[in-house]
């Protein structure tokens, strides 16, 4: 019976009809154009904030000491704007980060995707992605409460909040990134890839190793730099339990110094700045460098993922 | 005829806007200046609203001299300030009729603070600014164990830290290796989890997790305090234009830490009433 209505139906639309569907195209092409846009114009607008608050402090003459000191003193007087201890405080707790979760990371993404059981790998994966749902004033509160006092206790250092800190719990925030995309990219890699290194008489740590992990370099790399843009623009954390003394470690490898990273100063200093001062114009030029280097960090991941991309899809073919 | 009706009716409609008009400006009262006061202010706010449903009390955290600047302009009701009047300030607001009047509403009492385990038990001011320049770095230097002293200190926008600067630091800057924790209850948790630490925090915070240490001789306390013994506490004012009308809500803003609710907000926030007899 439906059938039989469905055959009625006149095949010509009515200029009603056709008009109806010709709106609708257009309501709902102008809707989905206007989300885009909103998404991207509130990402230039970002920009265009923080450029246009940071600019008077660029004009100000104190521009020239923003690298060359480490004296951040913006409320003395005369007032200093140094953030060079800052850019180093952001760069060593991010680099201890990746020390650790770079190889944690990596070894757990190769065992998911070839070593484990898959039934196992479905349930271990979700639960590791699930570490990055944790938020970071949680972490924050166990690098303080519970850690920090571990390290003074076990270790014996004079203060646990410090790099040392920071950069574990940074490392637990950022692996899980790094072994999602990783194991992606491995896994995309393609069961022939590795058939062919077997067939050849490769053992599978050799297929592995020297077939396999090359083949996904591009989407382990850029899923290193994914974790590292959440190491360095992690701000709860490092306000908490890096100590924030604006200092440069002396001697340099001493981890067990505090110190104090871009992303803490702007967060602990912003709220109570008075605004169109020097200091608030200060804040918005070290937001300008944060954004610059994690802009440079995302185009660096941007283009490895196309290459990444490449890579495994050219060997199939070839194979 | 119609033309007097008119006139009439015109005159009663400026007649109510006028009088609407001056109903609704007592109806707000703006409150400008310390960051220190402010959390007061806003405590009594909540209050007020209460008290006084179809008031609305605005208050502004600018600063001590925007505070001042405000009141001279006459573009607040009370300034908040956490020092007294400059000289300048004075000077200019009598230029503008202006008369102000000082109200000290609460003492502001900040306590350096060690792990209990410490037996370092007193402190000069200036081994305390020695401590925060960097120049004594080991506690053996005050009679301590030997071990590096790990200094502590509020971030440099709180008003403890403002405080602490003002009448410890006495304009020298806080050495690099300064940590800086972003609330009293943080460099309370710091200190009692880190043997070798010292720290600076508001009288209502000290409890026997940490000790506090005699500065110059002198225990902090709600009395020595409140009294002006122990060197590093400061009143907190409220300034207000000429004594303000008695029984008027500025006259009740300024006058509420006499009573019991205002004295437990000044408790609450930290301070000391200046009312401990």
């Amino acid at each position: 019976m439906a059938a039989a209505t469905d055959f009625d139906r006149p095949l010509l639309l009515t200029p009603g009809q056709d008009m109806l569907g010709w709106i609708t195209l257009r309501v709902g092409l102008t809707l989905l154009q206007f989300v885009a846009l909103t998404c991207v114009l509130s990402v230039l607008f970002i920009f265009i904030f923080i450029v246009k608050e940071a600019l008077p402090f660029f004009t100000s003459g104190q521009v020239g000491e923003m690298f060359s000191s480490a004296e951040w003193y913006p409320t003395s007087d005369p007032a200093a704007f140094g953030v060079w201890a800052m850019i180093l405080g952001s760069v060593y707790v991010t680099v201890g980060a990746m020390v650790i979760a770079v190889p944690l990371g990596l070894l757990a993404a190769v065992f998911l995707s070839d070593i484990v059981p898959f039934g196992i790998r479905q349930v271990v994966k979700p639960v590791i992605e699930l570490l990055a749902a944790i938020p970071s004033v949680a972490y924050g509160f166990f690098a303080v409460l519970v850690f920090a006092p571990w390290l003074q206790d076990n270790l014996g250092v004079d203060s646990g909040k410090n790099i040392l800190n920071c950069s574990i719990i940074l490392a637990v925030m950022a692996v899980p990134t790094i072994v999602s995309i990783s194991e992606d990219a491995l896994s995309a890699a393609g069961r022939d890839l590795r058939e062919g290194a077997y067939a050849l008489g490769a053992t599978r740590a050799e297929a592995l190793c020297m077939v396999v992990i090359p083949a996904a370099g591009g989407g382990i790399l850029s899923g290193v730099i994914l974790g590292m843009m959440r190491a360095i623009g992690e701000t709860m954390l490092v306000w908490m339990a890096s100590g924030n003394a604006n200092q440069i470690p002396h001697p340099w490898y001493d981890i067990t110094q505090s110190v104090r990273t871009m992303t803490a100063t702007i967060a602990g200093e912003m709220g109570e700045t008075a605004k169109n001062t020097t200091h608030y114009h200060a804040l918005f030029a070290i937001g300008l460098v944060l954004l610059a280097i994690t802009f440079g960090l995302n185009l660096t991941s941007e283009a490895l993922m196309t290459r990444g991309r490449g890579r495994p899809g050219t060997a199939r073919r070839k194979a | 005829m119609t033309r007097s009706k008119q006139v009439l009716i015109l005159t009663a409609l400026v007649g109510m806007m006028v009088a609407v008009a001056g109903a609704a400006d007592p109806k707000t009262v703006k409150m400008e200046g310390s960051t220190t006061v402010g959390p007061i202010a806003d405590a009594y706010t909540e209050v007020f609203k209460r008290m006084y449903p179809n008031v609305t009390i605005t208050v502004n955290k600018t600063g001590s001299g925007n505070g001042a600047a405000a009141i001279v302009d006459s573009r607040c009701d009370i300034a908040n300030m956490s020092r007294f009047m400059k000289i300048q300030e004075f000077k200019d607001a009598v230029a503008k009729g202006v008369m102000p009047v000082a109200h000290a509403i609460a003492m502001d009492g900040v306590c350096v603070i060690v792990h209990p385990s410490n037996p370092v038990s007193v402190l000069k001011t200036e081994q305390a600014r020695n401590i925060y320049t960097g120049k004594i770095t080991n506690w053996k230097e005050l009679g301590g164990a030997d071990r590096k002293i790990v200094v502590v200190s509020r971030d440099t926008s709180s008003g403890t830290y403002e405080t602490f600067e003002k009448l410890v630091m006495a304009k020298q800057k806080m050495a690099a290796g300064v940590q800086y924790v972003a609330s009293n209850p943080e460099a309370h948790a710091t200190v009692k989890s880190t043997v070798g630490a010292v720290a600076y925090i508001g009288l209502g915070f000290v409890d026997k997790d940490v000790k506090a240490l005699k500065i110059d001789g002198v225990m902090p306390s709600r009395k020595t305090i409140a009294k002006g013994e122990y060197p590093v506490s400061r009143p907190l004012f409220m300034f207000t234009n000429g004594y303000p009308k008695l029984g008027s809500i500025v006259h009740a803003l300024v006058t509420f830490h006499l009573t019991p609710k205002g004295q437990d907000i000044i408790d609450a926030k930290g301070f000391v009433p200046v009312t401990d007899y």
